[in-house]
């Protein structure tokens, strides 16, 4: 057997290990060795064993092994200490296998709530959890969020650190709390995923792995949790975005907005998936939670067969379920784009001035972008370009510039 | 494992206060101070005077420099505090959210350093 084949195991299981050894060992750091060093042995030992019939099981009982001599070496280096010391040191931290519990699950959990806890920083949930729970190296992590290694080194040591000294439990919320904090997870795998979707600045459009690793995590959660309509909503999401990553690009890398794209190049499986979920997260009783609508949007735009199909006034009314229930400038934004395909570009006009005038929304290329697009509609060429041009100003991501500066040339020459 | 609980208000808001709301406050902080009394949690806790009986002390070049009033003028001024024990970071935060002045001013919950 070669390594090539032990590589996936690792990946599936690092997550599920680890959060097991936190839970056994009692410490972030220590369970991190321990898995490095159960890894090791495995590379060593599995080609020549093969593979063993549970290799989570094997794992976890190597890593607690490798992280009780760590523990071990550390109080009799530290201080002298003698044996009898070292061994009441595991004894109080360490806790043994419990063959009865077979928890993966809610140490999983315990996990996922631990990096997700809102006592930590944003950034560093997110770095956290795509450290520890999707695996992911610190390298991998710091180049997703185009950060230097040391500096998502140090997010990281900090992150563990406050774990540490405030005694952030390892534990799933109580049911009072929970609904509350399993919302603070969902906010941390949307910001993956919107960060792979369209990435904030760069040569490219979509980071596809990053993608993957929230849908990943969004059917991760989905399992442990099953039932809750705001996971399922963000699930279904998720699902039918990245169903269309084929046909967003063109070989060249350029931007196909959604109303141009080849609709055979999407995937029709992911779509399924997302329509089902959709469906569900919306046939429980109570308000839907945001992701559901947004993935009712979604589900519209999936269900068109051709774009002149699309049920635009449905889309502008959903548009206005999210206004109501989770007002946002984005939201706004996006409804008034919705209501240029409804009332036509002057109603729509009227919605982005006033969006314009509050200001909410400044240094946001995609208000004058939309706002370009809807003069260009209204005949309006000159201010139809000054919109343009202020747009171009302020994107940072090189395909939407090169969309901006398309649309901006064709104008030029339709007024030749 | 032992937090503190800082309690940081707007010393003008609560001046402004009127009679019965005053008085609603310090009713509800005796209750609160009494229910964790109760449940174990309390270790100390007082109130503190204005910012305007502070004095901010330093000593420079082995000389104490004393100067009136807090270290720094920020919006909320610190105006007590509670020591409690708890279980860990989430049992410090429920205790702390229903501390009376955490629904006007905010409460800064901070683990008390051990040293081995």
């Amino acid at each position: 057997m070669s390594a090539s084949a032990i590589e996936p195991v690792f990946r599936n299981e690092a997550g599920r290990v680890l959060a097991t050894l936190i839970r056994l060992v009692g410490d972030f750091d220590l369970a991190e060795e321990g898995l490095q060093d159960a890894f090791a042995a495995a590379v060593e030992q599995w080609p020549a064993e093969g593979i063993p019939g549970n290799p989570r099981a094997w794992l976890v009982n190597v890593g607690r092994h490798k992280a009780i001599d760590r523990l071990r070496r550390r109080v009799l280096h530290r201080a002298k200490r003698g044996e009898l010391e070292a061994e009441a040191a595991v004894a109080a931290q360490v806790s043994p296998i419990d063959e009865r519990d077979d928890g993966f699950g809610d140490d999983m959990l315990r996990l996922i709530f631990t990096c997700c806890h809102p006592a930590l920083g944003p950034e560093a949930q997110v770095a956290l959890t795509l450290r520890a729970v999707c695996g992911l190296t610190t390298p991998a992590v710091a180049r997703a969020f185009l950060v230097s290694e040391e500096t998502m080194a140090q997010r990281l040591v900090r992150a563990k650190q406050k774990i540490r000294e405030a005694k952030i439990p390892y534990e799933t919320p109580e049911p009072d709390r929970l609904d509350q904090r399993v919302e603070g997870v969902l906010a941390v795998i949307y910001l993956v995923f919107t960060e792979g979707y369209a990435v904030s600045s760069g040569a490219n459009l979509m980071r596809e792995d990053l993608a993957r690793e929230a849908i990943r995590l969004a059917r991760l959660v989905d399992g442990l949790l099953p039932g809750r309509p705001a996971i399922q909503g963000l699930l279904a999401l998720t699902l039918l975005h990245h169903a269309r990553r084929k046909a967003r690009t063109t070989a060249e890398g350029d931007i196909v907005l959604l109303e141009d794209q080849d609709r055979h190049l999407w995937d029709y499986t992911e779509i399924a998936e997302g329509l089902e979920l959709v469906d569900r997260a919306l046939g429980k009783p109570g308000h839907p939670s945001s992701y559901a609508v947004q993935a009712a949007i979604a589900a519209l735009h999936a269900r068109a067969p051709r774009r002149e199909a699309t049920d635009w006034p449905q889309i502008v009314g959903l548009y206005e379920v999210l206004l109501r229930l989770y007002p946002s400038p984005v939201v706004e934004l996006n409804h008034a784009a919705a209501v240029s395909m409804v009332d036509g570009p002057a109603r729509a006009l009227d919605l982005l001035d006033a969006l314009t005038a509050r200001g909410t929304l400044a240094g946001y290329h995609l208000l004058p972008a939309v706002r370009a697009d809807v003069l260009r509609r209204l005949g309006r060429r000159e201010d139809a370009r000054a919109a343009y041009r202020e747009a171009l100003a302020l994107v940072k991501l090189e395909p939407e510039r090169r969309l901006l500066e398309r649309r901006l040339a064709e104008l030029a020459e339709a007024a030749r | 494992m032992n937090y503190l609980l800082m309690i940081y208000q707007n010393e003008a808001e609560v001046d402004g206060l009127n009679e019965s709301a005053v008085k609603t406050l310090h009713a509800d902080y005796m209750a609160y101070t009494q229910s964790i009394v109760q449940s174990g949690n309390f270790k100390a806790g007082d109130a503190l005077q204005r910012t305007s009986a502070a004095t901010t002390v330093r000593v420079r070049n082995g000389k104490t420099l004393t100067t009136d009033g807090p270290f720094a003028e920020t919006r909320e001024q610190l105006a007590g505090y509670y020591l409690v024990e708890a279980k860990d970071l989430d049992q410090a935060i429920t205790l702390a959210a229903r501390i009376p002045s955490a629904k006007f001013g905010s409460i800064e919950v901070r683990p008390i350093r051990v040293f081995t």
